[in-house]
């Protein structure tokens, strides 16, 4: 079994294993969505490989980041975007 | 072409066309730089691990000596210099040959409900999978078309997820001509009946294809039109996606002639732009064991080993033959064009509606007016749909600098790269 380690969510902590996406994260932590549109839908990951883009969120302060093809990192620090 | 050690070859995207094409550059003595926008090697199909031949594949590449530069997102390139974003930072690097190696994605088509949260790709929900997105005991309705139709539900089903339904937009009798002439690829054949047997429980649709997807905020249900008329199916997840399309816009970018959609090389896998060889999907939708074929062939002539590609010639005309059945048992129906209603959104980015692109005769204006494909993906989901919907010409001739989203920094030194040249 790998080590563990925590990241955080929207000020939630979520415990995840090694090679966890930021977008896996997000899901776990229980938000449905990373985003919200232009329109204001709620949109999720929808490509899963780093093309689409519906994924984006604020990691460690670094705005618009696709979090599918971001490894969760100890402590990493995940805000979904206006959702 | 000549061999020449020490020869600079840079290599666009990690998957097994750019493993194969890194390794046979390398070993041939050549300096391969191996970039890929992922956080790992392996492309798509081998994402999260992959087996024993992925395993066999990249140790090769470690002991080539091929230099492999992951998280790193090419935003243009021109006249020996790739520039590309890494954590935030440009950087570049120089090449005397370039083999673009960049792959394919899925192709989405629109459809009344498409943009709720929990539908995803086919490829795109496995990958999530991979990356920890929980999936064990969850409702899974699996649409669309082609083969990893079956391998995504295999792989799910693995990780305890329930697949209620599988649709397949193909009629049933293209399916069994297509099963038919599998026998001319054992391989290939074997792997399709093993499928078919681990999913035996799972009910199999043919000619049947999401018509509608309900929710209040996420995915509650999908309706499928199937040859019994429409049912509705309540899930959790639905993976759906038409098929694979090539990643061609870096090609595109570069001035490589595009032919109906996939980038036209000759024997040695050159482009029509001198030094610049691609390999892999971008050349057509072939699978693994074509993407292999093409990488060591483009390596191999890379880097001046004439005798070693012309080798894999017989095999590779052996694949491309696969492609063809491939492309013709899984050809999209018509009917597909007529799923989004006036008031589906097409551009997922700027919320760009079906009825607000009527009357456009191409991307252009379309993009133009209605902000369709201008958003961060730059048209990479919308502009495919659009050229399915309305036979718009998305690709030749039309990419522009950045190739991909960066920040203004790297924007900047791609531009003053840029201006050198002009000035020289």
């Amino acid at each position: 079994m790998p080590e563990t380690f925590e990241v955080v969510v929207n000020g939630d902590v979520v415990r995840v294993e090694p090679g966890t996406s930021a977008a896996a994260a997000i899901l776990m932590a229980g938000h449905g969505a990373c985003r919200k549109s232009v329109g204001g839908e709620p949109r999720a990951p929808l490509c899963g490989m780093g093309v689409c883009f519906e994924c984006r969120a604020e990691v460690d302060g670094v705005r618009h980041v696709r979090t599918c093809q971001a490894l969760c990192r100890a402590g990493m620090r995940i805000i979904t975007d206006g959702i | 072409m000549g061999s020449e050690r020490g020869r600079k070859i840079v290599v666009v995207g990690a998957g097994p066309a750019g493993i194969a094409a890194a390794c046979a550059a390398a070993e041939a003595g050549c300096a391969v730089v191996l970039m890929d926008d992922n956080p790992t090697a392996g492309g798509q199909i081998w994402r999260g691990g992959g087996g024993r031949e992925a395993a066999q594949w990249t140790a090769r590449l470690e002991a080539s000596g091929a230099r492999c530069w992951y998280g790193a997102c090419v935003v243009s390139a021109a006249g020996g210099t790739v520039v590309a974003e890494r954590d935030g930072e440009p950087m570049r690097i120089e090449y005397h040959e370039l083999i673009l190696a960049t792959g394919a994605r899925e192709l989405f088509l629109p459809f009344p409900g498409w943009t709720l949260p929990g539908i995803t790709g086919l490829g795109g929900l496995q990958a999530l999978a991979r990356g920890g997105v929980p999936v064990r005991g969850k409702r899974v309705v699996l649409c669309g078309s082609g083969p990893l139709l079956l391998a995504v539900a295999a792989h799910l089903r693995e990780h305890g997820a329930r697949v209620e339904a599988m649709a397949e937009q193909a009629d049933f009798g293209r399916l069994v001509r297509f099963a038919a002439r599998l026998v001319r690829w054992p391989g290939k054949l074997a792997q399709g009946l093993g499928l078919q047997w681990a999913l035996r429980s799972v009910p199999f649709l043919t000619g049947a294809w999401p018509v509608a997807a309900e929710g209040r905020g996420e995915l509650e249900s999908v309706l499928l039109r199937t040859v019994q008329g429409t049912r509705r199916i309540a899930c959790d997840w639905l993976g759906c996606a038409f098929g694979l399309i090539p990643n061609a816009e870096l090609a595109a970018f570069l001035g490589c002639r595009i032919e109906a959609g996939v980038v036209a090389v000759d024997e040695w896998q050159r482009t029509n732009v001198a030094h610049v060889f691609c390999a892999g999907e971008p050349t057509g939708i072939g699978g693994l064991e074509r993407s292999l074929a093409e990488g060591q062939i483009a390596g191999w002539a890379a880097a001046g080993q004439e005798t070693k590609a012309r080798a894999l010639f017989g095999r590779r005309a052996d694949l491309h033959r696969f492609s063809a059945e491939l492309a013709e048992a899984f050809e999209l129906r018509q009917e597909l064009k007529e799923l989004a209603s006036a008031d589906t959104i097409v551009c997922r980015c700027e919320d760009v509606r079906r009825r607000e692109l009527a009357g456009y005769g191409g991307w252009r204006g379309a993009k133009l007016q209605t902000r369709c494909g201008m958003g961060p993906c730059q048209g990479r989901i919308c502009g495919p749909a659009c050229s399915f919907l309305f036979g718009w010409d998305t690709l030749s001739g039309r990419v522009r600098p950045p190739v991909f989203p960066a920040s203004m920094g790297t924007v900047a030194a791609a531009g003053e790269r840029q201006r050198r040249e002009a000035r020289v």
